[in-house]
């Protein structure tokens, strides 16, 4: 005997209407056949038989309202009830999570911390200036070198030797196999590049810029951050997405966007945002190394600044780890990419009025590694976050909300943010610099917050 | 072969196969045996989501089970890739999967192929070469031409399987894929399941041009239509495109001309098309009926079929107890698989 259930037939349906029966008791019925009409609040549908087997007994009657999903409706006699499942209409779980009633965890489970450092650098180690331009084109070579599976595809990439200059000589040194030049096609080769590391490739993906990449955010988002999730562990996507961010020079709102905050938010994606050349080969090798899918934050305004880049071998900077790249006592100031050479230039600024100024560089926004900021405010008691992108929900509210959660008591001040006007990006020149942070915000938020 | 089947994409070149295919009694009990597996399944899976023990979203495959069966055969298994979008379970079990895991995938639980976080429309498995299960419309297409990029980046002679639907078509990635993947000859064998409706709109309301198999045309992609009614005819042309692919000559278009008999997902008001219309698919051109007559020629005997439904339905009962009594995932696992430990 097997019973025939009223069917639930959306994610919300809860009762709904028997308007008729096709069957009556005595006939038989086969898997397939239509046997009833239920009407829902959104349509009237047809019920198919599951089971076969001669009808017993229709147990409600047609034209019934509020039938409970998961009521018997109607009885068969089972065909065959040694094949027949032995369906429990309640969904009971052999293993209710107890953690429910406690609510769900509201965080990741603490594991035992790695202590990340930056390389050491011996000290008759010779110093390079490199431009951030050719730092981030020796780390694709090195790392293109060491492992096959690493290709770079890209607009503009081979022949033209990338449009700023990133890729020069790598199709000469790798051939066009390795170095792929694309269609303009960013929505395609985002998601031509999520599937080849499906397959196990390591693809280093160049966006123009990163304004162009939300043709190809479903891919990054969707597809690169979320599969080994859904997969429950199988399928890894080992990817850099990397390019422009930010604002350029006259450019105008189209090309000048800072996708910071956006990808941070993002569980599944790492991501990287360095400010000089050594951090930009350090954390780019360490990128293509890494077999989480990575968005790396490069500023088209920093490409041609020349940095010291330590002339070590194989110099990888870890993935999770701000940097304090100038100590101080009275105020910290967090930062990323560009914005770090600002708050930088407000710090030397600053000292001559007699202000300590500590800088830190977040350099990976996801994950954030909040304590070496917290670390800072508990010692200078006050915070400035700067960032070249918008205030409401930034990497700068974030920054504010961690250290409020985990310093409050240290706080002598209210945080303040230093971010662009909320407006998109003006062409006219007076207007564009009126809209971008830079140095003369920085110090008068840190003086504001002195105050 | 290949240049017959590329002079297909002409719109005078007609869908007819040139030779009545043909298959051995067992080839054909097998192909049965799956498709019977495929549809016994999915009307569990129907059962089970009107219980309330599936939940969400669940888009089934009935009637169309001889594309995915048919297909499959000319799939390495493990070496070859496949993908598709949500309404993903037959490929699954044509391909091999353990319909257990299937079954308790859907249902959310530990047991499941994606440990219940991925659910009806995302699920994966790579041994059998199964990439999923993309819940975005067209997703697949860009991402099977990259699992095929990656064949070619190997210098092997594996083929990617790139299943997506007649909506899909619409989708444009759909054609920036289709221009990368005739660039650089890439081995993806697009599968155009056309069923004729894309969720509630039939393919006449919402494509200028309805010849699906053209679509690659204008990139020099060759297609053709093929019955998808017909499990021989699947395979026949699949078997075709893919020695072209394994040969480099890139990739290919299969049309195949198809019908979903159930709603687009479960709760489906079925007011775009008619009830004749279903019934007389269903009475004219059933995928499993029509084997059943080939089997019928080839002196298969009743008890030989009879034997067959009874080993499916212990296989889906099983499946649908297991379903059901694999636990929840532990609340452990909420915080697992969101990275790769480096």
């Amino acid at each position: 005997m097997t019973d025939i259930l009223m069917p639930a037939l959306s994610p919300t349906m809860e009762e709904g209407t028997l308007t008729k029966w096709h069957i009556k008791a005595g006939d038989v019925v086969s898997a397939g056949q239509v046997i009833a009409e239920i009407e829902t609040d959104k349509a009237t549908m047809e019920v198919e038989a599951v089971d076969e087997g001669e009808v017993l007994e229709i147990l409600v009657a047609e034209g019934s309202e509020g039938v409970k999903v998961n009521t018997p409706i109607a009885r068969l006699a089972g065909e065959d009830g040694a094949a027949a499942p032995a369906l429990k209409a309640e969904a009971a779980p052999a293993a209710a999570p107890e953690a429910k009633a406690e609510g769900a965890p509201a965080d990741a489970p603490v594991k035992p911390k790695v202590e990340l450092r930056d390389p050491e650098i011996p000290a008759d180690a010779k110093l390079v200036k490199t431009t951030i331009r050719d730092a981030l084109r020796d780390a694709m070579a090195e790392e293109m070198r060491r492992d096959e599976n690493v290709f770079l595809m890209g607009e503009e990439v081979a022949q033209y030797q990338g449009a700023y200059k990133v890729s020069r000589d790598l199709l000469q040194e790798f051939g066009d196999r390795r170095v792929v030049d694309t269609p303009i096609t960013e929505h395609g080769f985002a998601g031509l590049g999520v599937g080849a590391a499906f397959a196990g490739l390591k693809p280093i993906v160049e966006f123009m810029t990163w304004n162009f990449a939300m043709q190809a955010i479903d891919h990054i988002i969707n597809s690169a951050a979320k599969t080994l999730y859904m997969s429950g562990g199988q399928m890894g996507c080992p990817i850099v997405f990397r390019g422009p961010n930010g604002a350029a020079s006259r450019v105008a709102a189209q090309h000048s966007q800072d996708y910071s905050a956006w990808y941070a938010q993002i569980p599944g994606l790492k991501v990287v945002a360095p400010y000089d050349a050594a951090d930009a080969k350090g954390l780019l090798k360490a990128a293509i190394r890494d077999p989480n899918p990575i968005v790396f934050l490069e500023h088209e305004m920093m490409y041609g600044l020349e940095f010291d880049v330590p002339d070590v071998e194989d110099y990888v900077v870890p993935i999770g780890k701000a940097k304090v790249r100038r100590e101080g006592t009275d105020v910290t100031i967090t930062a990323h990419s560009r914005m770090v050479g600002f708050a930088l230039q407000a710090a030397e600024q600053l000292a001559g009025e007699g202000i300590s100024v500590e800088v830190v560089d977040i350099r990976t926004l996801r994950p954030l590694d909040h304590e070496t900021i917290v670390e800072s405010v508990k010692k200078t008691n006050r915070l400035v976050s700067a960032e070249e992108g918008w205030g409401p929900m930034g990497v700068g509210a974030e920054v504010v909300a961690r250290v409020i959660e985990h310093a409050f008591d240290y706080l002598d001040a209210p945080p303040l943010r230093v971010h662009q006007e909320d407006v998109p990006l003006p062409y006219a020149a007076n207007l564009e610099a009126l809209s971008l942070p830079g140095v003369d915000k920085i110090v008068a938020a840190v003086k504001k917050v002195m105050a | 072969m290949a240049k017959a089947a590329a002079q297909k994409n002409s719109p005078s070149a007609g869908d007819k196969i040139p030779n009545t295919p043909q298959a051995s009694k067992e080839d054909l009990l097998r192909f049965y045996r799956e498709m019977v597996l495929i549809r016994r399944f999915e009307e569990r899976a129907g059962q089970l989501y009107g219980m309330g023990l599936i939940g969400g979203f669940c888009h089934l495959y009935i009637g169309q089970e001889a594309v995915a069966v048919g297909v499959q055969e000319s799939v390495k298994q493990g070496y070859d890739k496949i993908i598709t979008g949500y309404r993903d379970h037959g490929h699954m079990l044509a391909a091999g999967m353990d319909p257990n895991e299937v079954m308790a995938e859907l249902t959310g639980r530990i047991g499941g192929s994606a440990r219940g976080k991925g659910g009806s429309m995302h699920m994966f498995d790579v041994p059998t070469g199964f990439y999923g299960g993309h819940g975005i419309v067209g997703a697949q297409v860009a991402l099977g031409t990259g699992l095929a990029f990656a064949g070619k980046y190997r210098g092997d002679d594996s083929v990617s399987f790139v299943y997506f639907g007649d909506g899909a078509a619409n989708q444009g990635q759909v054609y920036e894929s289709f221009n990368m993947a005739q660039l650089w000859k890439l081995p993806a064998i697009y599968i155009i399941e056309n069923n004729q409706y894309a969720m509630g709109t039939s393919i006449e309301r919402s494509s200028s041009t309805t010849e699906l198999y053209q679509r690659g045309s204008s990139f020099g992609i060759p297609g053709e239509q093929v019955d998808g009614m017909d499990v021989l005819a699947v395979r026949d042309a699949a078997a075709r495109a893919v020695a072209r692919a394994r040969a480099g000559e890139g990739p290919y278009i299969l049309e195949v001309k198809t019908y979903r008999y159930r709603g687009h997902s479960m709760s489906d008001p079925a007011k775009y098309r008619t009830k004749e219309e279903v019934d007389e698919v269903k009475k004219t051109r059933d995928p499993i009926d029509h084997i059943k007559m080939l089997l019928a020629a080839a002196k298969a005997t009743e008890e030989e079929l009879k034997a067959i439904d009874n080993e499916v339905k212990a296989i889906v009962a099983e499946a649908v107890q297991f379903a059901q009594e694999s636990p929840e995932p532990d609340p452990s696992e909420l915080y697992t698989d969101v990275y790769v430990e480096a």
